[in-house]
């Protein structure tokens, strides 16, 4: 039997439409009702429910617990004090990106490490003699992501101690008596916040939250308005945009954090003395340019669009449901310069957008490029611009 | 967002008026020039404003009211409750609009209309969803003839819309002219047609000539759907479904779109006042300068070219391009001397078809209304009211003989449900759209009837929803008397001049004048009175704008320089 999750009792009443995908082993919702751009705009607009609890979860505890963690994850675990949480990474010798995670550091000497894959033998096995203990809680702890412009205020109605931690911060407090942690996280792009609840409490926390919510334009909202927000936000899926160097069977389908646009998490590596894994190749893959490829946003040419369309008397969809295949990007010479990974309509842009990985001297924001798909059977090119990513960055998210 | 004077920006290059400042006296003539004044700011003032300020131009818009947005406005009218006073929804807005003024970066955000719920009169209903396979199997409830019938008339009418649709993007060729460019123009619209396939073709002239009724008895036997679907067809225009005409009015309801779908509608966050307030900051953004409280009595002329404006208080300003926003009869018989123009165009804007027939009937509600089973709370998009084609074309039959429907269509949304910051938690704002209402009267007049005509709609409210009447908080009633005093629209009507055909492209508002420009040098249209018309489009604006700009250049070519405000 698939497993569900702890708030599966309340999920699935809502389930209008009984549409579920399989994450992890467990039920997850497409969509509660017939439209996902409506979940989707409830987020955007007043705050959204989704049970994040499918993902892996392990609690990382001991004295050696900062040492340990500074030599296995590649971002500096000390910038992450007690009471924050804090986006990482962890790579291979060769410094290739294994997997990205929250991490949360509730106290001192405790971390809970989330990750989309089961990692716990990867963290387990290189423990060697440090005084660490690693335990799986996924299932011992069901997670809650509340997301959109009202979840704070409505929020710290039941948790006042959350109402001014700062983005990636992290409060202790109660949700109708039980104890929940709550931190300032998300993958919506928006002001947003998880809240972490012990299992037996998951549906006595669910009721409390849910009634104090009424009335307020909050819906619950499933993957597929889920994966809009992620692209609007310029958030990496693993299996969508990068794969695992564990599992990879050739460096094509390897990444290096910095191919992955996130060389802002070792701006300070001249000052981090920590000796992490992939941090030779790491140094060296700066030092010497040898990045193959640049994270970016695209942002496809409307008139373009609406042209190849048009020319074949077709109305230009405008879809909001995310495509993730690769799709080619070329240069006015059709030569290969990049491709889409996950693409879009967003309906808060008005625009289709992608997230996208072109060569580095295309990776100058503004440049053109040539984004192929099919139309009618056929390819067809329509122009689009390199973005800065996240393409959709409200101020409030971290505000 | 607020719904206040919108304050002019860093960027407004002469800002200190824009706040609705009324004192403009002591500014010298210089101060007060400017390169076009566009009198009237409605969605398609806004809208032209915005493109001409984007080009370079000094640009001035004249406010009449307290606030922009014209009939596209949202007021605070119970603390938390915010009402979309008279326009409602979004749909036929140019997508080009969004992009060239940059709409997202001011807070552009459309948000789905999700579900469409049509009450029959027996306790039936039609519940239109997002999932197509389940709007199937809820048509087949009704008739299974209709099921995969509604999926042919869908498709055949996207084929339509696709064919038709470039023609709300262009300047209508000028038919009257021997100018090559405009035969050439016109021959581009000829050859359009003649390559549309031809069910197409024949499709588009039914629907562009014909009943509403005759196209939709050809597809479907349900009476509750096709009440709901040519509902579409009467919308602000004085015809039943089964006048000749309504076909028109029906497809340019199922020719808007929102992202991409046809005959999809929106609505916009804080609603259309919430739209026009991103259009007032789009355009100050450009730089142009709004100023509030500002009625224009009239259009300043000399020597048969526009220069310039006179408010009701005396102050003028100056420009070389003056730009009415305003509908047609505003636009030629009040802001210039009629004896300024060619009596043809007199005589046809004096006979040009206003006759307002809708009103709108808006409710602060305590709690959400049911129907049956079903709780308001499943209600995310419009309610329909207009359970068969019987009942509209007898709502119809009182307006022919000058009264008011005892039994109206309304098409209602609880604003609410799609967009919560439209009221308090747990309490809803509902808008009723209402038809028919006649602007002129039988021995009676608005002002004796408004609340009459609030009671027939909270009646029938209570007949689909019982214990609607329970949950009303308040109500706003808005006849077309009221409109036209509030908004300034002729007779109420919402389109500023009816959707019928010999009122519609080349004769926009008039044959000859369909080019946004006027007799009077200098002196153009850009209101929903012009071509392709009314509804939230901004096209008049949009098409206005590149028309003046073409004849700037073309002056300023002539004279070897760009005209540039140099009046002083």
């Amino acid at each position: 039997m698939i497993r569900t999750t702890p708030f599966h009792e309340r999920t699935s009443a809502l389930n209008e439409t009984q549409l579920w995908s399989h994450w992890s082993g467990h039920l997850a919702a497409d969509r509660y009702q017939m439209s996902d751009k409506f979940e989707y705009f409830a987020v955007r607009n007043a705050a959204g429910i989704f049970d994040t609890s499918p993902l892996f979860k392990y609690r990382i505890t001991g004295k050696d617990v900062e040492a340990f963690l500074g030599g296995v994850l590649a971002r500096d675990i000390r910038a992450c004090q007690p009471g924050n949480a804090q986006y990482t990474c962890w790579l291979d010798d060769r410094g290739f990106v294994i997997e990205d995670g929250v991490i949360l550091r509730p106290g001192k000497n405790e971390f809970l490490l989330t990750s989309a894959e089961p990692n716990y033998a990867y963290f387990a096995d290189r423990i060697g003699r440090f005084d660490v203990q690693i335990e799986d809680v996924s299932r011992e702890i069901g997670t809650l992501a509340f997301q959109g412009p009202r979840s704070r205020n409505l929020l710290k109605q039941l948790v006042p101690q959350m109402e001014h931690i700062p983005y990636f911060g992290v409060a202790k407090g109660e949700i109708g008596g039980a104890g929940v942690t709550v931190s300032r996280t998300g993958y919506s792009g928006d002001l947003g916040y998880e809240i972490w609840i012990d299992t037996p409490d998951a549906l006595h926390v669910w009721d409390t939250l849910w009634d104090s919510i009424e009335g307020q334009g909050v819906l619950p909202f499933g993957l597929a308005a889920l994966y809009m927000l992620r692209i609007e936000a310029g958030l990496l899926l693993l299996e969508a945009d990068f794969d695992s160097s564990r599992y990879a069977w050739n460096d094509a389908h390897r990444s290096t954090p910095i191919e992955l646009g996130w060389a802002w998490m070792f701006r300070d590596l001249k000052n981090d003395d920590r000796a992490f894994i992939g941090r030779k190749a790491l140094e060296k893959e700066i030092a010497d340019k040898t990045s193959r490829w640049a994270m970016r946003g695209l942002v496809v040419d409307w008139r373009d669009y609406d042209r190849v369309y048009n020319e074949a008397g077709l109305i230009p969809p405008k879809d909001h449901a995310p495509v993730v295949e690769d799709w080619m990007l070329y240069d006015d010479d059709y030569e290969r310069v990049g491709y889409a990974t996950s693409f879009m309509y967003s309906p808060m842009l008005q625009r289709h957008i992608a997230i996208a990985r072109v060569r580095p001297d295309f990776a100058a924001f503004g440049t053109k490029v040539n984004l192929e798909f099919t139309v009618d059977h056929h390819y067809e090119q329509v122009a689009a611009h390199v973005a800065r990513l996240p393409l959709y960055n409200p101020e409030r998210k971290t505000a | 967002m607020t719904m206040t004077a919108p304050k002019p920006t860093k960027s407004s290059k002469s800002g200190k008026n824009g706040n609705g400042s009324k004192s403009t006296k002591a500014t010298s003539r210089a101060d007060r020039t400017y390169d076009a004044i566009i009198v009237g700011g409605g969605h398609n003032g806004l809208v032209n404003g915005a493109y001409l300020a984007k080009s370079g131009l000094k640009v001035l818009v004249l406010e009449r009211r307290h606030l922009v947005g014209g009939a596209a406005i949202t007021e605070e009218l119970r603390p938390g409750f915010w009402f979309t006073t008279f326009s409602y929804a979004l749909s036929l807005l140019r997508p080009e609009i969004i992009h060239d003024l940059e709409l997202v970066k001011h807070g552009f955000m459309p948000l789905l209309m999700s579900n469409t719920f049509a009450p029959g009169l027996d306790g039936e209903y039609l519940m239109f969803t997002q999932d197509h396979g389940q709007n199937q199997q809820e048509i087949a409830r009704h008739s299974k003839h209709d099921a995969d019938a509604y999926d042919q008339y869908s498709h055949d009418m996207e084929m339509v819309c696709q064919a038709i649709k470039p023609l709300l993007d262009m300047v209508p060729p000028d038919i009257f002219s021997d100018d090559p460019e405009e035969m050439i123009a016109l021959a581009n619209v000829g050859s359009r047609f003649k390559k549309m396939d031809k069910r197409v073709l024949h499709n588009a002239v039914r629907l562009l000539t014909g009943s509403a009724a005759d196209f939709l008895d050809d597809y479907f036997e349900s009476d509750l759907l096709k009440g709901y679907l040519s509902s579409s067809s009467i919308i602000g225009t004085k015809v039943g479904p089964r006048s000749q005409g309504s076909g028109l009015v029906l497809l340019y309801h199922s020719i808007g779109e929102h992202d991409g779908e046809f005959g999809a509608w929106a609505f916009h966050k804080k609603g259309n006042g919430g739209f026009t307030q991103v259009l007032a900051r789009a355009a100050e953004s450009f730089g142009a300068e709004i100023r509030l409280e500002s009625p224009v009595d009239s259009v300043i002329t000399k020597d048969g070219r526009a220069t310039g404006v006179a408010l009701q208080d005396g102050t003028e300003f100056y420009a070389d391009t003056v730009v009415s926003a305003l509908d047609p009869r505003r636009t030629f018989l009040e802001l210039v001397n009629p004896r300024e123009l060619p009596d043809d165009l007199v005589e046809n804007i004096e006979r040009f078809r206003f006759q307002g027939t809708s009103s709108k009937v808006n409710f602060a509600l305590d709690g959400l209304p049911t129907f049956g089973d079903l709780d308001g709370s499943q209600f995310r998009g419009f309610t329909n009211i207009g359970p068969s084609m019987d009942y509209l074309e007898r709502a119809f039959d009182d307006a022919k003989y000058g009264w008011y429907s005892q039994n109206p269509y309304i098409d209602c949304a609880i604003q609410s449900t799609i967009d919560a910051d439209m009221a308090p938690p747990g309490k809803h704002v509902l808008s009723c759209f209402i038809q028919y209402t006649p602007y002129k009267l039988r021995e009676s007049d608005w002002d004796s009837e408004k609340e009459n005509l609030g009671d027939t709609v909270q009646r029938t409210l209570e007949r689909f929803f019982p214990g609607f009447g329970d949950l009303v908080l308040q109500r706003e009633v808005r006849t077309p008397l009221d409109i036209e005093r509030t908004v300034g629209l002729s007779e109420g009507n919402i389109f500023a001049g009816e959707f019928f055909a010999p009122q519609m492209f080349f004769f926009r508002p008039a044959p000859g004048w369909s080019q946004y420009r006027t007799p009077i040098d200098g002196y153009y249209q850009c209101g929903s009175g012009t071509h392709p018309g009314g509804c939230v489009m901004g096209a008049p604006g949009k098409l206005a704008a590149g028309q003046i700009l073409k004849d700037r250049a073309k002056v300023g070519a002539a004279s070897g320089k760009t005209r540039v405000a140099t009046r002083a």
